[in-house]
């Protein structure tokens, strides 16, 4: 469980954040908090997605709707892009 | 090394305010970040500029040395080697932090590391959170038949060799991630990522679609009126096929398991189209035309 969850505490020294951030962030559902034996963590799967809403938020001054957006619309990039390679190599077919 | 005009890279002229530096570089940061523009180096490099050119114009210091000097930036620096000189004799010297609102933990151009010295006067940098270091793309160019078996390579990224396995099956654009083996962390903080992209040329008689195989297939005109057998070759060798009596121009044939390995499952495989394109005879002699004719005969009755 050590290596796979990172306990909020650890989180907010190592980042300089305030936890009703991640709250915040949970509340609108950007990132999971397990709560195991009623210490709060993040699995360390979200905390690459949380440095950048961190990234976000700090140097680009977004709210936390303004993160939500840019994740969803970053999500559907990454699968318009899924797409466009399965499409790309489809056409392969008839070249 | 090229002297960088800052005004206009942020987009304003140069009485621009202090609010109105701010404002432009928000707006540049916010369209340029590398977060928002993921795999967009052209991007990346606007943003370096932009990062750049606001440290320079957002410091008064800074603005007031880069407005003196700027376009003759060489005796610039002399010029200043000169007063840091007698600064010093006067040991009146101090150094001050930029100040600047910024985004630290990157690269400056030669301009601005030969006029400020490169980011060491970043004030903010020692209590900056750590930070995942960055991210590397890289290329990886295989041949179709590479990828028909798993296989292990080593790469050479930036000076540092990794082992992979690439297993069989591998798609053409398909993305892995190798961790840790990215840009060192900031402040402390754990290595980014490589990923690397699969860029897989198909130089056989195959199209491949997923893990489906297809080609067109050669059968005489006598073998696809009469029947009888052919031998195809697949991707792992040839097979003995029967085809039938009577088979057609543009038939199909499904030959099951004959296809590319399925990713990540071992002894899984797709399957081969075959596609019959019926061979008309060519140069034919005078006997086989009257042959001909005469079955056209028979034909018409």
């Amino acid at each position: 469980m050590e290596t796979q969850f990172i306990s909020i505490s650890t989180i907010c020294v190592n980042y300089h954040i305030e936890s009703s951030f991640l709250m915040d962030l949970s509340n609108i559902g950007l990132i999971q908090i397990e709560i195991i034996e009623q210490e709060q963590y993040i699995h360390h799967d979200q905390i690459a997605d949380l440095e950048k809403m961190i990234r976000l938020h700090d140097e680009l001054d977004l709210n936390l709707e303004g993160i939500d957006v840019v994740f969803n619309l970053l999500a559907k990039q990454r699968e318009l892009q899924k797409e466009l390679t399965t499409l790309r190599n489809r056409l392969r077919l008839y070249e | 090394m090229a002297f960088i005009d800052y005004y206009e890279v942020l987009g304003i002229p140069k009485t621009a305010d202090e609010k109105e530096i701010k404002v432009a570089y928000r707006k540049m940061a916010r369209k340029y970040h590398p977060d928002l523009n993921p795999d967009n180096k052209e991007a990346e490099k606007k943003f370096k500029e932009v990062n750049e050119a606001n440290e320079v114009l957002s410091n008064p210091e800074n603005r007031k040395k880069y407005d003196k000097y700027g376009k003759d930036w060489k005796h610039g620096e002399e010029f200043e080697k000169a007063q840091q000189q007698r600064r010093q004799q006067q040991s009146q010297y101090s150094q001050h932090g930029s100040g600047a609102e910024g985004f630290g933990g990157q690269d400056y151009s030669d301009f601005f590391e030969s006029m400020f010295g490169g980011a060491s006067g970043h004030s903010r940098q020692s209590h900056r959170p750590k930070f995942k270091g960055q991210d590397y793309n890289a290329e990886l160019h295989l041949e179709l038949k590479d990828v028909y078996t798993t296989q292990k390579q080593v790469l050479t990224v930036n000076d540092k060799k990794i082992r992979i396995t690439i297993p069989a099956g591998v798609e053409n654009g398909q993305l892995i991630k190798i961790k840790g083996n990215g840009g060192p962390g900031m402040n402390g903080g754990p290595n980014g990522d490589l990923y690397i992209k699969f860029i897989i040329n198909n130089h056989t008689e195959f199209k491949r679609e997923g893990n489906n195989l297809y080609k067109d297939q050669p059968v005489d005109l006598y073998t696809a009126i009469l029947g009888g057998d052919i031998h195809v070759d697949t991707f792992d060798g040839k097979v003995k096929l029967k085809v039938k009596a009577g088979t057609g121009n543009g038939t199909k044939v499904k030959l099951k398991g004959k296809g590319f390995p399925v990713y990540k499952k071992d002894g899984e495989f797709g399957d081969l189209i075959l596609t019959y394109q019926i061979q008309i005879p060519e140069n034919l002699s005078e006997k086989e035309i009257e042959l001909f004719k005469e079955l056209q005969k028979i034909k018409e009755g």
